[in-house]
């Protein structure tokens, strides 16, 4: 289509959803009222199941098999990106040349590391009693990692972070949470139960099978960031193709 | 105690993923092929298992068993038609992994369990998707099919198409997944609930449909349309399916786009079909309307091609086109004669995809001109293509024949357009077993080919003479001697290297056994019976909630027997299957013009994203208007 | 203006449609997809607003203050999670169109049509 004609069909699609959505607000009940059937329940369950984070509680309780079907996604996305950006024939490995970081960047990313790192893992850890959880911490944890690609260099980071161990974590992350769920089945209950003594409100040790889902999703969020982050470095840093690279050979002899 | 293992299904392949991840460096190839195949037929074993058990399987995962008719989990809901879908999804990616089996040239290196732990992951989100009894469980499943199928479909990065292909795929799917969502969310602000039973027992209890209920319904069937490629939804399942590797076309044609149909059949049936829904009237409307513009633009454009493998991409968006018509009948008749032929065509379009497979890993193309009578030693594999192709036309056993005439029935008019597009579908297939098997007819006169080279440019013809680059103020389509749009199938990589001498057994075998199965649908008089049973019993808006919310047992209705040959029908398959075998010879011998007259059509064709995107937004405000009308 | 909220929901997916349909670079592109996306956390968030409600979390409420939705922010965790990871699939898409095709300009790819 000509961009003109793309811009027709376009602009009456757009009206037409325009139209359909504002009809639809129109008729919405009105914002911030407090009829909120699913979330009062859900409130009341995650009291009775002693997780003071009630997000946390649907996530990882009452609606773990979502959670289940998301970290699949990261999982799957993860594994598709290897896939994508995996080196192809025609392409060839170098090794990056080290750079040269501001001594106060450097200084900076040293001392943030071990406390960013910290933090992630407190956030995992504390999923079920104040915001966070695996999701959140196990994103904290790997960019505190990469610090060190921002403070020192590539190669520093390289030797921190072996993929092959973080792609094994990360399968056993995914595992361990599908195992997690069939212990439900095996004590008698259904899939994904929460199984586990229930613990002391608001203690660590609180929400049964929660905290554990927790650092399940923790392990692989973290190391599946890290194998994410690291398919694309390889692309930006390490991966040439061996076409371009000889016409760019080429070039510079014919100016020389 | 099936209803506790009822999760499995969807958990035993993703235990697979993340063992094939996890070891995936130090697994031998053949190790972890092994696992694979074990995971998925485990997986397909359980969900055979449950579809022999006695009633709906309903399980509540975590325990969260409903309290007065509510609950804060998640349900899983074992009824005959999702069950059926899952176990179908699990029997092909069992194919595929068999067909794939040392297929593939080499895995990435040190991931040797990538391409198997990929397909795995595809089948959890099928099965999930199939299975959930929660719309916003649907949607995270909905994603997760999504997202591993653009990362297949983009599998052979080092070619130009399948990036592109793989890009389209992407961007259209994942808006449609938005557009769902925001439609989920809408439910939630009236309903307060996320199940498709509370939803609809909610919306029901204040009868009457308004703005809100028809926007919401609106924008859920837009995401599961876009999976279900109707048109103006589809363009992006020609350019997916035309460059995903072949072992992955078996599943996206045979069942991915499949599990859109039944979405939207599932979500009208469970959210919408009550008092608080949308009329049925509405949404037949919606249906039919969509389905007969899918159905007749499939066939056209598939009748249009050369590339083998898009031709049969364009093939299911004609059926499915027919697919969404049985659905929209609104009727069980329609509803279980649409199931039978699923069934069927999953087995044809699949065993079609499986022949392309073993032709490209041949002969290194899948373009109907280039290999014109290079087939001629392998007939075997080119009896498997006409059969699979007499099988897409309808003729009597096959299941597809059997589901065409059991649909036909509920309609005057429908013999004519199921007809006609299985004549165009069939015929397509037979001109190009025929043309390449045979080396019937002339080799077609192509000036591309001959000034083509080993160059990867000229694989679009004309393409690039698309005025929109220049700058949009002219009139695009007055440019007299503008070539047309095409793609051709010439430059296509064999994916298994090197070019194969003979068809490895495997891949032959998984042919024979695809054309069996859809041969099977047509002739096991017990399948149609409880197709019919499962029917009537998933258009049962109450009984659905029931079942699920109150825990009483809807079995099959007794006594409801099932639809089986009627003279007519057969008349009417055989009528079809010889249509296509004379629309095929004509086009063989040049009677019949199989391009230049839908130039205007193939052009919308772009592969361009913004076009696509633009035509989504643009089918949303159809559906608008045909919901409200 | 009770229903501003949703309004700006819609206004923010509309946004975001109209600059994929209209972009001119691939990376914009997967940009104003996530942008699209937004608009459904937006909705989302404000579907399940209370007013007056604090955030669902009760380490040092105590149980029984009115709480927002907990429901809505946990399906929202969800999307952004989805969200991340179909960006990156994308984005590695990119990276191979750029290589393969020489350019990110969805104008110039031209591998598949009719």
């Amino acid at each position: 289509m000509t961009r003109r004609a793309r811009l027709w069909v376009l602009t009456a699609g757009l009206l037409g959803t325009a139209a359909l959505f504002a009809a639809a607000c129109l008729r919405m009940p009105p914002f911030g009222g407090t009829w909120h059937p699913y979330g009062d329940r859900a409130v009341q369950a995650a009291l009775l199941q002693r997780t003071a984070n009630t997000v946390s509680s649907v996530n990882f309780d009452q609606r773990a098999f979502d959670t289940l079907g998301e970290e699949s996604i990261l999982f799957a996305a993860v594994l598709g990106t290897v896939v994508l950006l995996r080196r192809t024939s025609g392409e060839r490995r170098v090794t990056p040349q080290p750079a040269s970081v501001p001594p106060a960047v450097r200084r900076y990313a040293i001392a943030v590391l071990p406390l960013a790192l910290l933090i992630g893992l407190y956030v995992v850890a504390h999923g079920q009693l104040s915001p966070g959880g695996g999701f959140q911490g196990g994103v904290v944890v790997a960019t505190a990692l990469h610090l060190l690609y921002v403070g020192v260099d590539y190669r520093a980071l390289e030797r921190v972070r072996p993929v092959g161990l973080y792609e094994l974590a990360d399968g056993v992350g995914e595992g361990a949470y599908v195992v997690l769920g069939a212990a439900g089945l095996l004590a008698g209950s259904a899939y994904l139960a929460n199984i586990l003594p229930l613990g002391t409100f608001n203690t660590l040790s609180s929400g049964g099978t929660v905290p554990l889902l927790n650092a399940a999703v923790g392990m692989e969020v973290a190391s599946a960031v890290v194998v994410l982050l690291a398919r694309f470095l390889a692309q930006a840093l390490e991966i040439v193709d061996e076409k371009e690279e000889g016409r760019e050979r080429g070039e510079r002899r014919k100016r020389e | 105690m099936v209803d506790r293992l009822l999760p499995l299904i969807v958990v035993v392949p993703l235990l697979g993923a993340a063992v094939l991840v996890g070891a995936g460096r130090r697994m031998p190839r053949l190790a972890a092929e092994t696992v694979a195949c074990a995971c998925a037929a485990a997986s397909a074993a359980l969900a055979c298992a449950a579809l022999a058990g006695p009633a709906t399987a309903v399980s509540w995962v975590g325990d969260w068993r409903p309290r007065d008719g509510v609950s804060v989990g998640i349900v899983l809901v074992g009824d005959r038609l999702g069950l059926g879908l899952a176990a179908l999804a699990s029997v092909l990616i069992v194919a595929v992994l068999t067909y794939s089996w040392r297929y593939f040239e080499e895995p990435p290196r040190g991931h040797a369990g990538a391409f198997p732990a990929l397909v795995l992951l595809f089948q959890a989100g099928m099965c999930g998707f199939a299975l959930t009894g929660d719309l916003f469980d649907a949607f995270v499943f909905f994603e997760l099919m999504g997202v591993v199928g653009y990362a297949l479909t983009g599998y052979h990065v080092e070619e130009a198409r399948p990036v592109q292909g793989a890009l389209a795929f992407g961007f259209v799917n994942s808006l449609g997944g938005y557009a769902t969502l925001m439609g989920i969310a809408l439910l939630y602000a009236r309903t307060g609930e996320l199940g498709m039973a509370q939803i609809g027992r909610r919306l029901d209890a204040a009868p009457g449909h308004d703005a809100l209920v028809a926007a919401a319904f609106v924008l859920v069937v837009t995401g599961l349309l876009v999976k279900a490629a109707a048109v103006p939804f589809h363009f992006w399942l020609p350019d997916a399916h035309a460059v995903a590797p072949t072992p992955v076309c078996l599943v996206l044609s045979g069942v991915m786009v499949e599990t859109g149909v039944y979405g939207v059949a599932r979500v009208h049936a469970t959210v919408f079909g009550g008092p608080g829904g949308i009329p049925a009237d509405g949404t037949r409307r919606v249906l039919v309307v969509l389905g007969v513009v899918s159905a007749l633009t499939g066939a056209v454009m598939c009748w249009q091609q050369r590339h083998i493998k898009r031709l049969l991409a364009f093939s299911t968006v004609g059926h499915t086109g027919l697919f969404l018509v049985g659905v929209g009948l609104l009727t069980p008749e329609g509803l279980s004669g649409t199931c039978l032929y699923v069934l069927g065509h999953a087995g044809a379009k699949a065993a079609l995809f499986a022949c392309t497979g073993i032709l490209l890993a041949r002969l290194g193309s899948v373009d109907e001109r280039e290999l014109h009578g290079r087939g001629r030693d392998i007939r075997g594999i080119g009896l498997l293509f006409a059969l699979g192709g007499l099988a897409l036309a309808g003729l009597p056993p096959f299941g597809t024949g059997l589901g065409k005439a059991v649909v036909e029935e509920q309609a005057a008019w429908l013999p004519a357009l199921f007809g006609l597009v299985s004549a165009l579908t069939g015929g397509a297939a037979l001109r190009v077993a025929a043309r390449v098997f045979l080396g019937a007819g002339e080799r077609g006169h192509d000036e591309r080919e001959t000034a083509g080279g080993g160059e990867k440019e000229p694989e679009t013809a004309g393409g690039e003479e698309e005025p929109e680059t220049v700058g949009g103020e002219g009139e695009p389509e007055t440019a007299g001697g503008e070539e047309e749009p095409e793609t051709a199938g010439g430059e296509e990589e064999p994916e298994t290297g090197h070019r194969i001498r003979l068809p490895p057994p495997p891949m032959v075998s998984v042919a024979v056994a695809l054309l069996a199965g859809a041969l099977a649908v047509g002739t096991v008089p017990a399948l149609a019976e409880a197709t019919a049973a499962a029917s009537f019993a998933f258009l049962d808006h109450a009984g659905y909630a029931a079942a699920v919310l109150d825990g009483r047992a809807t079995g099959g209705q007794p006594g409801h027997g099932g639809e089986w040959w009627t003279w007519s029908g057969a008349v009417l398959g055989l009528l079809s299957a010889a249509l296509a075998v004379v629309l095929a010879a004509a086009a063989v011998v040049g009677l019949v013009p199989s391009r230049g007259w839908s130039a205007p059509l193939r052009r919308l064709h772009s592969g361009h994203i913004g076009d696509y995107v633009a035509w989504t937004m643009a089918g949303i405000g159809l559906l608008s208007l045909l919901t409200l009308w | 203006m009770t229903v501003l909220p949703y309004l700006v929901a819609g206004w923010i997916f509309l946004a975001g449609v109209h600059g994929l349909a209209t972009s001119r670079h691939l990376v914009h592109a997967v940009g104003c997809l996530a942008v699209t996306q937004s608009a459904t956390y937006v909705l989302l968030l404000a579907v399940g607003y209370r007013r007056g409600g604090t955030a669902p979390v009760f380490s040092d409420t105590p149980p029984g203050t009115p709480v927002v939705d907990p429901v809505v922010q946990a399906l929202a965790l969800t999307d952004v999670v989805v969200g991340a990871t179909v960006t990156a699939l994308l984005l590695a898409l990119v990276v191979q169109t750029r290589k393969r095709h020489g350019t990110v300009d969805p104008d110039e790819l031209s591998g598949l049509k009719g």
